[in-house]
């Protein structure tokens, strides 16, 4: 891979790669006593691991390529590796911690592996880890062909992806450790969130650079999408981290926030981490490969703008209608709850411009697994945006919130829809990255398919079960007006459904491990094939990135 | 009728399309639109909490958390207990009931961060302070289906033989005051030596502490441990002061009559 650098990057690879090791001796020296000083020699491990790699070839000669010819994809395709190798984790911790709720003793007799501090691995090693993993990966694929030009830039694409795993992999290990905010979806510590805005830096500017190179007048749909993905969570992340570190020695820090305002930003943070990490920049890859795949233009484009716009306004109040009823101001819930119900409308227009595309192409919906994926993601998209707006309803909310519904919605988004359009990109994206006839094998697609769908399925109704019963039994009074049950009452009856949830989980899982293997398989077996008009042009002879509008 | 109502909007839609038809030809013109557009909804909601007075009530008898109170709090984010457990109780008549007065928004007024939770695998604890004694706490933290038989959650028996860390407190309780808690420069400076003294009693620690954060402060062996200061007496310290910050909840909110 370092082949396609030239000298001069190379160099300026191993320049970052010693500085980034520098700043680890750094933290490892300065938190000796401290998991800062861990997370520092885990820096270092990382950064001397990409030093060793760039030196052994920083003699290699120039490469021979024509760029201008080619688009870039070298991170693309470790991208893709690594989001399936965080799926696998991700999920794995998620079948775990599921089972701990069925069964408390299936744990080690380590402080590292109670629940409290393994589901933050599951939620960023799935949030992050997978679905992080594959918006940039996709980013960077989507973004040079429906600019139809190279990526501006070759070191930093490796910065920004490995950059993000390493800040991964410092959160998860970090949470094993104890080290965390407890502010749920945004765990890492202060070190970690500095890191990350570095990262995140250097991606939008590499994004805006590739767009200013396009050969295209108009910036695709998808674009704009991954571009909200990036700036939103962007100020998101930076606002909600803010925190004063206990001393520069240690990991611990205190939030800038406190009481109400603390989860009034928390909330605002979580539910457009939700809104802008797991739904625009996911909107990206369906307003890419769905069409791309179907050989259909997308349906309409008026509605593309009003829902974009339409996501991007609303989206940002709806974070209140997780505080419902608590000590936050009556009028921010309702504004949280009345921005919630309106957001169904863009919510809808986009699933329903993605089903429209897919009139004319149904058979191949039949036929193919890897647009299935796709459109039964539109779905799922479409059901739980639905739910969504549905529960944000302070009196639907009072029953649900706390329980399990809450899960189950959570699940159906992440498992239904952002990770279902993810392994449809991805079969969709493997052979034409690695010049591949197609998949290795196109049962295990098909297995893969069926088996995320009824894992998902088993997963949510499990969860409606559990939430609602559960909700229900709490606010149960008896006839002499005494609350019918205890807690432990309501614990007993959520034991089957917990068991179940586990089932629907090993299930997915099953299906995440099936493609990781068929990935592997392809890029290892499946015959060769060059695809026609893979590259960057100014021609307007060539197919278009998409397929235009008749 | 229907065309007069709808037409305002139909020129909404041209509108917009129209001008984002022009703003996609330019990446510029379309990040200032995605922050403008994102940007209004989290200013309207946010910023008046910090300026309207009435969002956080007056309690004059609010505490602070004492320095070995901070500590067990920083374990109880350490471990992920928030995962499981809120501190937010609604204002639903059959929460009222089941877990006390509903929470008020100055009680977690100097909590960095808030730890009102998302979920209750088991239950509110925003008022547990006092409800068990400290041995029923230590127990059920060493082994909660000893205690509970139905329980899912885990054991936390380490805590009783790790030494509480207290070199670190003056630190924390500066970063605290950095951010708004009000600590005084004589509460910063006593941390460790009060931290100890809380599970102490009768030592000079313990008087030193009673001074500085008043008489009502609980100095127990809250672990039963009398050769050290553990996490377990942390942690049981901040349980046992959950709810018992002010008396303002129970004060305005008067029991239901049966």
């Amino acid at each position: 891979m370092m082949q396609r650098l030239t000298g001069a990057e190379r160099q300026l690879a191993l320049i970052i790669s010693v500085l980034t090791l520098l700043s680890g001796l750094a933290m490892a020296a300065a938190g000796r006593a401290d998991p800062l000083g861990i997370h520092g020699w885990i820096v270092v491990l990382f950064a001397g691991a990409v030093f060793l790699l760039t030196l052994g070839s920083i003699y290699d000669p120039e490469p021979r390529e024509d760029r201008a010819v080619s688009y870039y994809d070298d991170p693309t395709k470790v991208g893709l590796i690594l989001a399936l190798g965080w799926a696998v984790v991700g999920m794995g911790m998620g079948v775990w911690v599921a089972a701990q709720l069925a069964w408390p003793d299936l744990r080690f007799d380590a402080a590292w592996s109670s629940f409290g501090r393994i589901r933050p691995v599951h939620t960023s090693g799935v949030i992050f880890g997978f679905g992080g993993n594959a918006l940039i990966a996709t980013s960077f694929h989507v973004m040079q062909r429906t600019s139809r030009a190279r990526l501006a830039g070759h070191v930093s694409p490796w910065f920004v992806l490995l950059g993000f795993n390493l800040f991964c992999i410092i959160a998860a290990s970090g949470y094993l450790m104890g080290v965390t905010q407890s502010k749920e979806y945004a765990e890492p510590e202060w070190y970690a969130d500095i890191w990350l805005v570095i990262v995140w830096v250097v991606y939008f500017v590499l994004y805006i650079r590739t767009l200013a190179r396009r050969n295209e007048p108009h910036i695709y749909v998808a674009n704009w999408y991954y571009l909200a993905f990036i700036l939103v969570v962007a100020v998101l992340h930076i606002v909600n981290n803010l925190a004063v570190p206990a001393s520069l020695t240690g990991a611990k820090s205190y939030s800038a926030f406190s009481g109400v305002q603390d989860a009034m930003t928390q909330w605002w943070y979580g539910h457009n981490a939700v809104a802008f990490f797991l739904t625009a920049g996911f909107l990206g890859m369906l307003y890419y490969f769905l069409p791309k795949r179907a050989e259909r233009p997308i349906y309409s484009y008026r509605l593309s703008i009003l829902s974009f716009w339409g996501i991007t306004f609303f989206y940002i109040w709806a974070g209140s209608h997780h505080l419902h009823y608590t000590a936050l101001p009556q009028w921010v819930q309702t504004l949280g709850m009345t921005f919630s119900v309106m957001l169904l409308v863009p919510s809808w227009a986009s699933a329903g411009n993605a089903l429209m595309t897919l009139n004319g192409a149904w058979h191949k919906v039949r036929d193919d697994a890897t647009l299935r994926f796709m459109m039964v993601a539109a779905v799922f998209y479409g059901l739980s945006t639905f739910e969504g707006s549905f529960m944000a309803v302070r009196a639907v909310n009072s029953l649900s919130h706390y329980t399990d519904w809450t899960v189950g919605h959570v699940h159906a988004g992440a498992m239904g829809w952002v990770a279902l359009i993810s392994f449809g990109s991805i079969y969709a994206v493997v052979p034409l990255l690695w010049q591949r006839e197609t998949m290795y094998s196109w049962k295990l697609v098909e297995w893969h398919f069926w088996l995320a769908l009824s894992g998902t399925v088993i997963y949510v109704f499990a969860m409606w079960n559990s939430g609602i019963t559960q909700g229900l039994m709490w606010r149960t009074y008896t006839e002499s007006g005494t609350l019918a049950y205890s807690f432990t009452d309501t614990l007993v009856a959520m034991h089957p459904y917990y068991v179940a949830r586990a089932v629907g989980g090993a299930l997915f899982l099953t299906g995440a491990v099936l493609a990781l293997f068929n990935v592997v398989m392809t890029i290892r077996h499946a015959p060769e094939k060059r695809p026609e008009r893979d590259y960057p042009t100014s021609s307007e002879a060539t197919e278009p990135a998409v397929p235009a509008a008749e | 009728m229907l065309r007069k109502l709808v037409s305002p909007f139909a020129r909404l839609f041209e509108f917009q399309a129209r001008t984002h038809y022009r703003a996609e030809r330019h990446s510029m013109a379309l990040t200032i639109g995605i922050i403008l557009a994102a940007g209004v909804g989290g200013f309207v909601e946010i910023a008046p909490l910090f300026t309207i007075d009435e969002t956080v009530e007056e309690a004059p008898d609010m505490r602070l958390y004492t320095p070995l109170e901070q500590a067990g709090r920083d374990i109880y984010i350490r471990e992920g207990c928030y995962a499981c457990h809120s501190q937010m109780i609604r204002t639903l008549q059959d929460e009222v009931d089941r877990y006390g007065p509903y929470s008020l928004a100055v009680e977690s007024k100097y909590d960095h961060p808030m730890l009102w939770g998302s979920k209750r695998t088991g239950p509110d604890l925003a008022r547990v302070g006092e409800k068990y004694s400290d041995d029923w706490q230590v127990q059920h933290l060493i082994d909660p289906r000893a205690v509970v038989p139905e329980s899912v959650m885990p054991q936390y028996a380490f805590l009783l033989n790790a030494e509480l860390d207290t070199e670190n407190l003056p630190d924390r309780l500066a970063a605290l005051r950095a951010v708004g808690v009000p600590y005084t420069d004589e509460q910063i400076e006593n941390a460790s030596a009060d931290a100890r003294g809380q599970a102490m009693p009768e030592t000079d620690g313990a008087d030193g502490l009673v001074e500085r954060f008043g008489d009502e402060t609980n100095v127990r062996f809250f672990d039963g441990r009398r050769d050290r200061v553990t996490e377990m007496d942390a942690l049981v310290a901040y349980l046992q002061i959950l709810g018992g910050l002010t008396d303002l909840p129970a004060e305005t909110q008067p029991a239901r009559e049966e």
